[in-house]
Formats: structure tokens, sequence, C-alpha cells
């Protein structure tokens, strides 16, 4: 693959768009959100978020998901910890969310709306929230 | 401690979001005696004060997380480099920004690998916060080099938070290392 322009860039961005939107969907309305602190980081979060974002192209959810990142969510013993916070499904914060685990994660939650029970960590470590 | 030379570039590129950086460039040499890293940001800055508590992982100024002191970010990067004999430089100025500069010789067997250097740049471009992000690449051993600039690709794809856009960004960065 010889290197990509941003002309060629922007056409691939255009085909893609047409592609979407003969699918019906509702908008953006489910957000992941990666925790890249440290401890995320050590822990292969870069890599866990590399395969989320690639499991949400497979699955064809890509128009409907924003991935975000965020810092270190004080749950450094599970890293790495994804955050996902979709319509009808109780906000929820994953750990020992390596790259293996993201389809897991795509297919079950944001698909399947089940959670995985053995990565729920719930929220926040009580002295990152604000009271 | 880290596994590859991307993540702790990534790490400190999250430093400079969290600085406030409104200018963010990085540049990632890989010549054919080690690699070459220089990340500059136009954040806070730090007092030398400040610079010294930076490097103590359990003396941290506290201002990501009341309370909490704890920050490896830097000493990781520091004692990686020491253990490689590697060098390290950091030059803060307050109110002005931070240049941090490392390297890591090819012929020490404790240099960690580089890493993979698209998916380190893809995650960089996700990070909210700096409003210009400049990723700057070099292979000596075989002439690669290319520039990114976030403003570029928000402006050719749209918002780089969005799922299209982050798979559209990441084929697009796969053919600049071709």
């Amino acid at each position: 693959m010889a290197k990509m322009t941003l002309d060629q860039l922007r056409a691939l961005r255009a085909q893609k768009q047409e592609e979407l939107e003969t699918r019906n969907v509702e908008g953006k309305d489910i957000q992941v959100i990666v925790g890249m602190g440290t401890c995320g980081i050590a822990a292969g979060a870069k890599q866990t978020f590399d395969a989320i974002v690639a499991a949400i192209e497979k699955h064809k959810l890509a128009n409907k998901v924003v991935v975000r990142q965020t810092g270190c969510m004080g749950l450094c013993y599970v890293e790495p910890t994804v955050e996902v916070i979709m319509p009808d499904m109780p906000p929820v914060i994953y750990g020992k969310m390596t790259s293996d685990v993201a389809e897991e994660l795509v297919v079950k939650h944001l698909v399947e709306h089940s959670l995985l029970d053995n990565h729920i960590f719930d929220k926040p470590a009580i002295d990152i929230v604000k009271r | 401690m880290h596994f590859a030379i991307g993540d702790f570039v990534l790490d400190l590129i999250q430093n400079s979001v969290e600085a406030g950086s409104s200018l963010i460039e990085v540049d990632i040499d890989e010549a054919m005696n080690g690699v070459y890293v220089c990340i500059a940001d136009n954040g806070c800055g730090m007092s030398p004060d400040e610079i010294d508590r930076a490097f103590d992982p359990l003396k941290n100024s506290a201002v990501k997380h009341p309370g909490r002191k704890a920050g490896f970010g830097l000493p990781f990067i520091k004692q990686a480099v020491e253990q490689a004999y590697g060098s390290f430089k950091i030059s803060s100025e307050k109110g002005k920004g931070t240049k941090v500069y490392f390297s890591f010789p090819k012929s020490s067997i404790d240099s960690p690998p580089l890493g993979d250097v698209s998916e380190l740049f893809m995650n960089a471009l996700n990070m909210v916060g700096a409003s210009e992000l400049i990723l700057r690449r070099k292979r000596s051993s075989d002439g690669l080099s290319y520039e990114v600039k976030k403003s570029e690709l928000v402006e050719a794809v749209g918002d780089l938070t969005s799922a299209s856009s982050l798979s559209l960004v990441k084929q697009y960065l796969a053919s600049q290392e071709e």
C-alpha cells in the first residue's frame, strides 16, 4: 500500500459516509471511554483502544460510537479500564480489559445489551470522584 | 513500567494535554544508532521546584487528582533512560511550556522497542484538549519521513473521537508507515 494523501483520505471518508447513510441509525449515542493514565498505558490500554476501534468497525457500529480517552480512574490494580455509557444500559466501568476482551465488550455490551460479569468494577475510586 | 518507547511518549503527550497546551509537537526520529524523541508543548509549564517534584513519584503536586500524590509518568521515563544509558533532558518555563527530550541507544540491550508508531499516533490524535498536535516521524534505515497535523485530519475526516473517523485515521496512519 502506498502512502495515502489527505485527498485520498477525504475521498475514502466520502465513500464510507455514503455506506453509512444507507444504514438506519439514530446518531452517536454510545460512549466508550478508555483509561489512558500511566497505569492504563502500562497495562496495554493503547492496544485495547486499537482493538475496540477495530471491533466497532467490524460490527458496523462506527457511526454510532464515540471513543474517548481519560486519565487514571483510580482503579490501577485492574487496568486497562473502559467505561461504557449508552442508552438503556447502566453506566459501567470495566476492568482488566486487555485487547483480547475488546471484541467481547463490543458484542456483549454494545450489540447484545448484556454485561461482562467478570469485568465489572462499578465506578471510579472514591478519591477520584469529586465529592 | 511501560513496555515500549511509544507508551512513554503517549504518557508524556497526556501530560502536555493536561497542562492545557494549545500546541503540542512530537518528533520521533528512529536513527541508525538509536531512537530520539522530543515532545514540546506551550502549556502551563513548571517552575524548577515543580520539576523536581514531578520526578519524585510519590510527591507530585496532585493537581490532577486532589488528595492523590502519586505520579509515575516522568519518573518511569527517566528510570528507563538511565537503565539503558540513554539521554534525558527537560526544560520548562512557568506559563510558557515544557520541552522533554530523550533518547535510547540501539546498542543497549535495556533500550525498549519503539512499538507501533501508527497506533501511538492514533491514540495521541484521539486525546481531547490540545487544539493542534503535530506529529513528525523519521526512520533512517529506509528514509521514511512524514508529518501529521491534527487540524488537517479533523478537516478531512471530522471529529477524531468518532469511531468511524478513528478507523479512517488508522488506515491513513498505517499507510504512512509503508
